[in-house]
C-alpha cells in the first residue's frame, strides 16, 4: 500500500505504470491478474459558474491515516494484492489530475468493487477540503454527492 | 488540562485562526471544547468532530494533550 499526499502536479499514469512495474511486479510476480484504476481530474464547471481554479487543503496526519483505515477496510471485504492512492492538495488548474485510486488483486470483482469502495469512501470521509475560484469571487465546495 | 484545537476549511475562516490551546476542566467532551474554543457558540449541526485524528462523537471525553478537529463536511476527490 501507497498513500502519497502531493502539493504538486503529477502524471497519474506514469505514477501508476512506475509503480506497477517497480512495486507490485516485483513483489508479486505473475499474481496480479487484475487492476483497476480510478483518475479524477478538476473540471472547469460546477453549480453552473465556470470555475478557474480550486485550492485543496487537508488536515495532514489525519489525511493519510484515514486513507490508511479506508484501504484496510477493503482489504478485509476483497482479496487485495495492493493498492496505491495519490491525492493533489495546494492550487489547481482545469485538467489537473486531483486523485488516484489504483487496486491491484488476482480478479476482477476485487479489483473493481474495492477500487470503487476506496474512492467513496475517500470522497465521504478523507479531510480534504475545496475551494473553488470563480471569476470575481471564492467558494467552499460544502459537500461531495454520493456516488452511488 | 490543556487540549489542542484545530479547524479547517471554511470553519478556519469563520473562526479567525487555525487553532487554539485551550484550557478546560478535567472532565469534558469534545463538544465541551468547542464552546470554550469558540466563545460560546453553539456546534453547527453539520461539523464534523475528530479526536487524535479520529473521527467521534462530540459528546467523546477528551484527555489532556488530545487534539481536538472540528471541519466542515469534506470535499476531497
Amino acid at each position: 500500500m501507497k498513500i502519497e499526499i502531493r502539493e504538486l502536479p503529477f502524471a497519474p499514469w506514469e505514477a501508476l505504470q512506475r509503480y506497477e512495474s517497480e512495486i507490485v511486479a516485483t513483489r508479486y510476480p505473475g499474481k496480479f491478474g487484475a487492476s483497476a484504476v480510478f483518475v479524477g481530474s478538476m473540471r472547469d464547471f460546477n453549480e453552473g459558474d465556470e470555475v478557474r481554479g480550486m485550492t485543496l487543503e487537508h488536515y495532514p496526519g489525519m489525511t493519510e491515516q484515514e486513507l490508511g483505515r479506508i484501504v484496510d477496510e477493503a482489504r478485509e471485504r476483497w482479496t487485495l494484492l495492493d493498492e496505491l492512492i495519490i491525492h493533489r492538495v495546494g492550487d489547481l488548474l482545469p485538467n489537473d489530475p486531483i486523485v488516484l485510486v489504483a487496486v491491484w488483486s488476482a480478479h476482477r470483482k476485487d479489483a473493481f468493487e474495492a477500487c470503487r469502495h476506496i474512492m467513496e469512501a475517500l470522497k465521504s470521509r478523507a479531510p480534504f477540503w475545496k475551494k473553488e475560484q470563480l471569476d470575481a469571487a471564492s467558494r467552499w465546495v460544502e459537500k461531495n454527492t454520493d456516488g452511488y | 488540562m490543556t487540549v489542542k484545537v484545530k479547524f479547517f476549511a471554511s470553519l478556519k475562516e469563520q473562526m479567525g485562526c487555525d487553532g487554539a490551546t485551550v484550557e478546560i476542566g478535567e472532565v469534558a467532551t469534545a463538544a465541551d471544547v468547542w464552546l470554550a474554543a469558540s466563545g460560546g457558540k453553539a456546534l453547527p449541526a453539520n461539523v464534523l468532530v475528530a479526536v487524535n485524528m479520529e473521527y467521534c462523537d462530540p459528546n467523546q471525553q477528551v484527555s489532556s494533550g488530545d487534539e481536538v478537529a472540528f471541519f466542515p463536511p469534506v470535499t476531497g476527490g
